[in-house]
């Protein structure tokens, strides 16, 4: 469905079920280069099983107009304006990689709004290799290549987003060159991994977090190594927040690597109070 | 760049899609010979036919023997998922059912095998889809040949019979201005010596019969999804971006980015047409796929030499290979495919300088080429076409058709090509002789 943010077409996947604001809401929110589709599997079943769904298109991405977020600060906001216009009171929010950064803030600065803050291949701080943000401007085929070999863990996926017979390397790949190709007056790969390493409040937000937290890292996960994410969970135990970590095993694509775990990871955290 | 996380095309063509068995260990693929597949409850069940979840249900639709095969000729050409199909025909009628309906136009290159002729120029116009054919290098004639309704172009890596290279950067370019994606049958050159996905083709399919196998064992077929295509904002292709009632009003755009066409060819293609593979044919594949480029590189220098000692023999007046500087694909073959001229393929037609019935002759003298309808055997094969295929065409039509009375065809396979050599001379004798 489309909604209008700060003035701007923004479109939402709802999982194949009309958007209905009285049932508990997850928000999904893609990494960089990416767009809703990469949670296919996981919003499509939570439509189905009680939940109202909104997987975004960020700003300045694929189906969505707007300018790109130059920060996470500035894609945070974008998501308690996508929550008003939506008419949404309370809602969990997913994130992974950047997407999770974008969570974590928002989640922070929404404080009560926000039921759950699902992490998914997290990473604080997250830095991006100077090599990889300039082959992302100035190569970005190149730095595309990089990222999705990187990020897989495995030459053999079980049955994924497209089913089976789905080449999980080659479906980021597309993705990355129809997401790039979507936005002619933004890099946003560069605007998105610029966003990342810069994005310096992470142990901060998660300690202003008001509800539980679930982390989702893959064990072979070259992009957000689950040490990466230490920061954070030291910086959550020390806040006294309720957190849960889930690891699953693969790589930076735990969604389409791993869709049943992740699922499973996620059904079993939104169901708690 | 090529290692373990960045695998190049031998790993891929071994590797890609396969892991060890995590219930017996088994290093093989195993063969999955079930019809379906048990559910872990009702809700899984629901989930998986309501794609919330990915995995098995019925074989017709999918099979994880299959799935190893689709993912790997996925992986060597550069695709993002593929479906294995009944055959090369069944993939190409996948492709074309799944893209429109009657009504519907295709721009096709008349350099086809018969077979896909047969199914474009008679067969789906029965059912409303009328296709322009092209001479494969006539630029300006894909152009012209669009129509409002053009859903499709299509054409061959290299085609029948004359392997005229397609020039697919440029076909493609046309096909996108016109908003209409290129369908490439790469049968004869297989993902070793070309990807036409990488050259801007958008869906690419195989007869995995002839080289993929390469054994002449099984009939089987692929298609592959470059997802490079935008079939949202091309704005003609509503059975991908509008809701389809057949499937809980799905928009399969909205479902995958990159992958509405693979959703609809597989939840409505093989739910519906049915023309699926059977998982021993697609285990068999596998093995030749495996050895794929093994087989290709020897497939090549046994061509080069058997086209280089056909151009030099009297009986002999045309070698229809790029191999040939005069041949009209000459130059392109050597900038587009991966060893130049020499990838053009190891399929290949001669004109003995004679009768129909010295043709005849020649093919009743060879021991070792086998005379049938096939290409791509790891056995080199052979095949006249005025005594067989066309032996109800005058020599006048079979000249309208690019045959000669004489025309023969060759499919070159993996024996010593000095054995080839002396079958082909000895043979070319008997042709004289019949002639004298």
């Amino acid at each position: 469905m489309e909604l209008t943010v700060n003035g701007a077409t923004t479109y939402c996947y709802t999982g194949g079920k009309p958007f209905d604001a009285a049932k508990p809401t997850v928000v999904f929110i893609h990494g960089v280069l990416n767009d809703h589709s990469v949670w296919i599997l996981q919003s499509r079943y939570l439509a189905h099983h009680g939940f109202n769904v909104l997987a975004v298109d960020l700003p300045g991405h694929c189906r969505s107009g707007g300018e790109a977020p130059a920060s996470v600060e500035a894609a945070a906001d974008f998501i308690g304006a996508l929550l008003d216009a939506a008419g949404v009171a309370r809602a969990a929010l997913v994130g992974h990689s950047w997407g999770s950064l974008i969570a974590l803030e928002a989640a922070a600065r929404l404080g009560e709004r926000i039921t759950h803050l699902v992490l998914v291949g997290t990473a604080f701080p997250m830095k991006v290799s100077p090599a990889l943000i300039e082959a992302s401007l100035h190569e970005p085929e190149k730095a595309l290549r990089m990222v999705n070999v990187f990020s897989r863990s495995t030459l053999a996926a079980p049955p994924s987003a497209l089913g089976p017979g789905t080449w999980v390397f080659g479906a980021g790949m597309a993705l990355g060159r129809r997401v790039l190709r979507s936005n002619p007056a933004v890099n946003v790969f560069h605007r998105g991994f610029v966003a990342c390493d810069s994005y310096a409040n992470g142990e901060a937000a998660i300690a202003a977090v008001a509800c539980p937290v679930l982390f989702v890292l893959g064990e072979q996960d070259q992009m957000t190594h689950p040490k990466a994410a230490q920061s954070l969970i030291r910086a959550a135990q020390s806040a006294g927040r309720r957190f849960t970590v889930a690891t699953v095993p693969v790589g930076h694509h735990q969604m389409t690597e791993a869709p049943d775990a992740t699922l499973a990871a996620l059904l079993a955290f939104l169901r708690q109070g | 760049m090529a290692g373990h996380a960045d695998p190049g095309f031998d790993t891929l063509a071994l590797h890609a899609g396969a892991s060890p068995d995590p219930t017996t260990g088994a290093r093989a693929v195993p063969i999955h010979l079930t019809t379906s597949f048990v559910f872990e409850s009702s809700d899984h069940a629901a989930a998986l036919f309501n794609l919330e979840r990915a995995g098995h249900v019925y074989s017709r639709i999918s099979n994880p023997t299959n799935a190893v095969f689709e993912q790997r000729m996925a992986a060597l050409e550069g695709g993002i998922g593929a479906i294995a199909t009944a055959s090369g025909q069944a993939a190409l009628h996948l492709a074309v059912a799944t893209l429109m309906g009657a009504g519907s136009h295709i721009v096709a290159s008349t350099a086809l095998y018969g077979g896909s002729q047969n199914l474009l120029h008679y067969t789906m116009r029965r059912f409303g889809i009328e296709t322009t054919f092209v001479k494969p290098g006539d630029i300006g004639g894909w152009r012209a040949a669009v129509r409002h309704n053009t859903k499709l172009f299509f054409g061959e890596t290299v085609g029948n019979p004359g392997l005229d290279v397609l020039d697919i950067p440029t076909v493609a370019q046309i096909a996108h201005e016109a908003r209409v994606p290129l369908l490439v049958d790469s049968t004869l050159t297989t993902p070793y010596l070309v990807k036409p996905l990488e050259l801007g083709a958008d869906l690419v399919y195989h007869s995995a019969t002839k080289f993929l196998s390469g054994h002449g064992t099984v009939i089987g077929g692929v298609l592959i999804d470059g997802g490079s295509f935008d079939w949202e904002a091309a704005g003609h292709f509503p059975e991908l971006s509008q809701p389809y009632e057949g499937f809980h009003h799905m928009v399969f755009t909205e479902e995958s980015t990159v992958g509405a066409f693979l959703l609809r060819a597989r939840r409505e293609g093989l739910r519906d047409f049915g023309a699926c593979m059977s998982p021993h044919t697609a285990w068999l594949i596998l093995q030749g796929i495996e050895t794929l480029s093994l087989r290709m590189e020897r497939h090549m220098s046994n061509t080069e030499k058997v086209v280089q000692f056909l151009a030099s023999h009297p009986l002999v007046g045309r070698v229809g290979h790029p191999l040939i500087e005069s041949h009209p694909s000459h130059a392109l073959a050597n900038q587009l495919l991966r060893f130049g001229a020499r990838g053009a393929g190891s399929v290949f037609s001669f004109d003995i300088r004679g009768s129909r019935a010295q043709g005849r002759a020649f093919i009743e003298a060879l021991k070792i080429f086998s005379h049938l309808a096939n290409v791509g055997d790891c056995r080199s094969l052979v095949i006249h076409p005025a005594s067989t295929t066309h032996f109800r065409m005058s020599d006048e039509a079979l000249a309208g058709a690019g045959i000669g009375p004489g025309t023969i065809r060759l499919s070159i396979g993996l024996e010593d090509a000095d054995d080839l050599i002396d079958d082909l001379k000895r043979a070319l004798k008997a042709a004289e002789k019949a002639g004298a």
